[in-house]
Formats: C-alpha cells, structure tokens, sequence
C-alpha cells in the first residue's frame, strides 16, 4: 500500500510525459500537394503523396528532412518545411475549430485570409490581374523534370539531403 | 466594477506589449481570486493569443493568398511577357534552384514569370510567386546567373521578407477579429472587415517592393541564401558575382526600378565576394549555354 502511494504520482507523470511526447510526435501537413519519398532528399522516390492537413507522427529528422509515417502505416521522409505543428482544421465550423481555444489554431482553421476574402478582394480591386497570376501557377515544373533538366546541362546537385 | 475594469484593462495592456504570458498568469491570477469570472477569463485568453500574433502566425495557406494577390496588384503595373518557351525556361531553373532553398515547399510551390519590361527589377511575392523583367534577364549572361538571380528571389521568399512588411496593426486588427468569432463561419461584415485589413497588407508590402525596398540587411540575406542555394544545385556561385557586375555597369542612380528598391549593386558586391570562395568555374557546359541563348533570344 505504501509503495502504491509512493509509485503513484510518478506513474502519474510518467504518464503524462508519454502522452506529451506522443503528441508532439505528430504533425500536419501544411502545403496543398507534397510527396514522401524513400530517402532525404529530392532525389529519392516517392513513396507515397500527401495533402494538406494530413496528420503524419514523427519517426526522426535529419537535416531539413523528416522521417515520418502516414495513416496506412507508410514511412518515408518528408522535408520539414511541409510540416507543422499545429494542427490544420480544413473549415471553419469543424468539431477542431470550435474547439480550438487559442487564436494560433484559429489562425489555421481555414478561415482568415481565403478564397472568400480574395473574391471580396478582387471585387473592390476590378483591375488587378488575376489572370496571369492563374495562369502562372499553372506553370509546373515536377521535381523528377527539374532533376532531369540539371542532369542535361551538366549541373550536379551537392545538396538538397 | 471600477476594479474589474483596471484588472481587464491591465491584463490588455500587458498582452499589446507583447507580455502574452504575463497576461496569461495574470488572467489565470484574476480568475483564481474572483475577479474576473471564468467567461472573462476565456474570452481574455483568446484577445491575448490574437494580439501576440506576428507575422509568423500566419499559415502558409494565407500566405498564399496574400501571394496571389501581391502578384496581381504587381501586374497591374507591370504587363507579363507573354512568352511560353522563355517563361518555361525560368520556371524550370526557377524550381530547380527552389527545391534546394532553405523552404522547397510552399503551400501553393514555385512559380516564376517574366514581366515585359526594359526595367531591371524582380519581386517576390509571398508563397514563391516571384516576377522578373526582361531588363533583369538582360543582366545575366549565363544560366548560372540566371540562377543567382532567382534564388536571391527564393531567399526573399524562404525568409518571409514580404510577410515581414505587413504592419502589425493590421494583423492584430485581422486575426483579433478571427478570434473573437471562434469556431463559426464568418458573417459578410466578418469578411467585409478581414478583406480591408488585407486590401491593407497587400499594399503594405506592394509599396515595399515597388517603392521603398527592404531593409539593405534582408537584401544581404538574400544575396547569402543565393550563394548557398547556387552551391548545393551545382551552380557556380560566382555567377551572382557576374550578374551583379552587369547590374552595376547598367546602374542609373536616377532610374525608377530597382535602384529605387536596392543598396547599389557596389555595395553587395563588397558583401557577396566575400562570401564566394575560390575562382569561377571557366568550364562551359556546351548543352547548358545553348539552352540559356535559346530561351533569352529576343527578350
């Protein structure tokens, strides 16, 4: 009995530091399209593609690249600035953003700066062009095509790992 | 109730001063004794994330929407180069100088354009929407230094240098306004009121990058992320050396581009040797050459 009251507080925080470490094990994707890839570097294959708010745990890092694993289980490595730790909330209205207590998650619950705020924008801004800024992003270059056109006029990457 | 005004009124004070944890324990204090009731409390809490928000809270998504339509205002003064073999030629050095950036990944990634204009000037909008005149391209007598040029923009980019410029009145104003409507849609004068706040931002850093410049020391950081991204990509780093011996060759101290928004390409130069270590490569990548003269034949 006196061990049990002894052993329990510390069984108590032991549990807490676990469950605090657990959860900063995991984070969030934050740009719209990424890829995961075999090993720590643009060079490396893709293993699996990811969306924005999708929830990865942290396995390690190594240099601006982290190891992660999805939800089916597939690990691979991401680099870093894909990620954060905050959680993404998608829309505004969600169970996570009414939940969120703190403006920093609030900032991230889909709302703020967003496609509504732009068309109220481009409303009261007739004349800024828009167009060329669509058809700009448009214009992608995949990574596999950069590589392949450093390869062709003799650039060879030291870094990127 | 005077008392309870002077505690809300100190604890608001404390997080406008950026205290946000002193205001925090003093709200947790105020709750503790009575106070403040348990609702005032909470409803504190969140004034004081909001007001201690920065720059650095606002997600790359918003990011990318501020980017947008930085880049739109810009072309409106300033006519895109309506060349799809050039402006695919400077989005695929552009990404491949990108991916080995401090921040390869954005929300919405990389995207380069050329603008239409003898000016020499480049900008960076927010999120990678970076814009470049033919007058700046004219400045590069390489790919190597096309390079450069694009990565001081990715530098620009990596470091929020535009974000930096909002002023934080307006983010304080808009995400104080996203705070107090925690949790549900926003209502037309929501948005109404959020969109004036970034009609303002956007003119913050429009004004920046056409008008007063950044800081000479986010130009100089710029510059050191170009000769290490130019490094790891396998770019000679003395190409930024080149260019912006070009540049100063072209420098009218009087004219209205970049001479208005940059330290005087003598100035970096003095900064950039230094950084660049040993001689140039001499060797010329035959293939490499050709495509460089093939993509700015004309501009």
């Amino acid at each position: 009995m006196r061990d049990t009251r002894r052993w329990g507080p510390l069984a108590l925080i032991a549990l807490a530091a676990v469950t605090a470490w657990a959860a900063s094990q995991m984070m969030s994707v934050q740009v719209r399209e990424g890829q995961v890839r075999e090993r720590p570097s643009f060079l490396g294959k893709v293993v699996t593609d990811v969306e924005y708010g999708d929830r990865m745990t942290v396995l390690s890092s190594q240099g601006g690249w982290t190891k992660v694993r999805d939800g089916d289980g597939k690990t691979g490595w991401i680099h870093t600035s894909a990620l954060t730790e905050k959680k993404v909330v998608l829309k505004a209205g969600d169970i996570d953003a009414e939940t969120a207590a703190s403006g920093e998650e609030l900032a991230l619950a889909g709302k703020g700066f967003n496609d509504e705020v732009e068309a109220e924008f481009r409303s009261g801004n007739p004349d800024v062009d828009y167009d060329w800024v669509d058809r700009m992003e448009r214009m992608v270059v995949p990574v596999d095509e950069a590589v392949d056109f450093l390869a062709d006029g003799g650039v060879e990457p030291r870094g990127g790992e | 109730m005077k008392k309870l005004t002077l505690i809300t009124l100190s604890l608001a004070l404390l997080a406008i001063a950026g205290c946000a944890t002193m205001a925090k324990v003093g709200t947790q204090v105020a709750q503790g004794t009575g106070a403040i009731s348990e609702e005032q409390g909470e409803s504190l809490y969140r004034a004081t994330d909001a007001l201690a928000l920065t720059f650095e809270d606002i997600t790359p998504e918003q990011e990318y929407y501020i980017g947008r339509a930085v880049a739109a205002t810009i072309l409106q003064r300033y006519p895109a180069l309506d060349d799809r073999e050039a402006n695919e030629y400077l989005n695929r050095v552009g990404q491949s100088v990108a991916l080995m950036s401090d921040r390869p990944e954005t929300f919405g990634g990389y995207h380069f354009l050329l603008l239409d204009s003898d000016e020499i000037n480049a900008f960076a909008a927010p999120g990678g929407l970076i814009l470049v005149t033919r007058g700046l391209v004219a400045c590069c007598m390489t790919e190597d230094a096309l390079a450069a040029v694009l990565a001081h923009e990715v530098g620009h980019v990596a470091n929020k240098d535009g974000l930096r410029a909002i002023k934080k009145s307006r983010l304080t104003s808009a995400l104080t306004t996203l705070a107090l409507e925690a949790g549900r849609s926003l209502g037309s004068e929501d948005v109404k009121e959020l969109t004036e706040q970034f009609a303002g931002g956007i003119d913050d850093i429009t004004q920046t990058l056409v008008n007063s410049g950044y800081a000479r020391a986010q130009e100089h950081q710029a510059d050191e992320a170009a000769v290490t991204v130019l490094d790891r990509t396998g770019y000679d780093p003395h190409a930024l050396v080149d260019m912006l011996e070009q540049m100063d060759r072209r420098w009218d101290p009087q004219g209205h581009g970049f001479e208005r928004t940059h330290p005087s390409p003598g100035d970096r130069l003095a900064k950039v040797r230094g950084l660049v270590p040993g001689s140039p490569d001499t060797r010329v990548n035959d293939q490499r050459a050709a495509r460089f003269a093939d993509a700015v034949d004309g501009l």
